[in-house]
């Protein structure tokens, strides 16, 4: 028996509706929970993993020539 | 042998960990041997965050919710910084989790910025897809830390 943590208070996994879903993009692979009471979101959680982010900064020095 | 034109490695490291002042002005107080503190905050998808952002204090746009404080979560920085002969790069050494929150306006930023420092000076933003979160948790997981990928890179 799995426990969730809802608007609730803990509820019995089997008593709800789990949806997922996920984006993957260049950007993050997202994953994202929810689970339904009848019509009312009761639970999401969502899980976003960065894949790569642009660099800060290009140093060069100047040339003297 | 011969001479090459260059911004060491060893500085672009060396700016991770303030250790140069040119300047007197602006400099700050790096006189203890302890890491700053960082924190990551979470900022609502009609904010305006970017590179004109300077620091926590100006952005104003943050998420309120049910357990999530003001200011955000702290940062994890266990690994030093590192260099490949181009690149210095780092990157949290642990996950950034804001644990059973309800956040119910859309945020799709975070912002990175030194709460040690008393500007609370920003590091950088970084962008996903717009959530909410309700009664549950939100993750970042950081890139592999490397010259390619890393969460803070200077090349």
């Amino acid at each position: 028996m799995a426990i969730v943590t809802t608007t609730k208070g803990d509820m019995d996994e089997s008593l709800l509706e789990k949806r997922e879903g996920t984006v993957d993009n260049d950007n993050e692979i997202t994953t994202w929970v929810e689970y339904w009471d009848g019509e009312e979101l009761v639970h999401r959680s969502a899980h976003v993993t960065l894949k790569k982010v642009p660099s800060f900064l290009s140093g060069e020095t100047a040339s003297f020539s | 042998m011969a001479n090459s034109q260059c911004m060491t490695n060893s500085f672009k490291v060396d700016l991770f960990n303030a250790v140069h002042a040119f300047n007197a002005t602006g400099i700050p107080a790096h006189t203890a041997s302890t890491a700053d503190v960082f924190k990551a905050a979470l900022y609502t998808a009609a904010s305006s965050l970017g590179t004109t952002t300077t620091s926590y204090t100006s952005a104003v746009t943050e998420v309120t919710g049910t357990n999530y404080t003001a200011g955000g979560v702290t940062v994890t920085f266990g690994t030093a910084p590192s260099n490949t002969t181009t690149t210095s790069f780092i990157t949290p050494s642990a996950s950034i989790v804001y644990t059973n929150v309800t956040l119910s306006t859309s945020f799709d930023a975070m912002l990175l910025y030194n709460n040690t420092n008393a500007g609370k000076n920003s590091v950088g933003v970084f962008t996903f897809t717009a959530q909410t979160i309700t009664a549950g948790t939100f993750t970042l997981t950081m890139p592999t830390n490397d010259a390619s990928t890393g969460l803070l890179r200077i090349a």
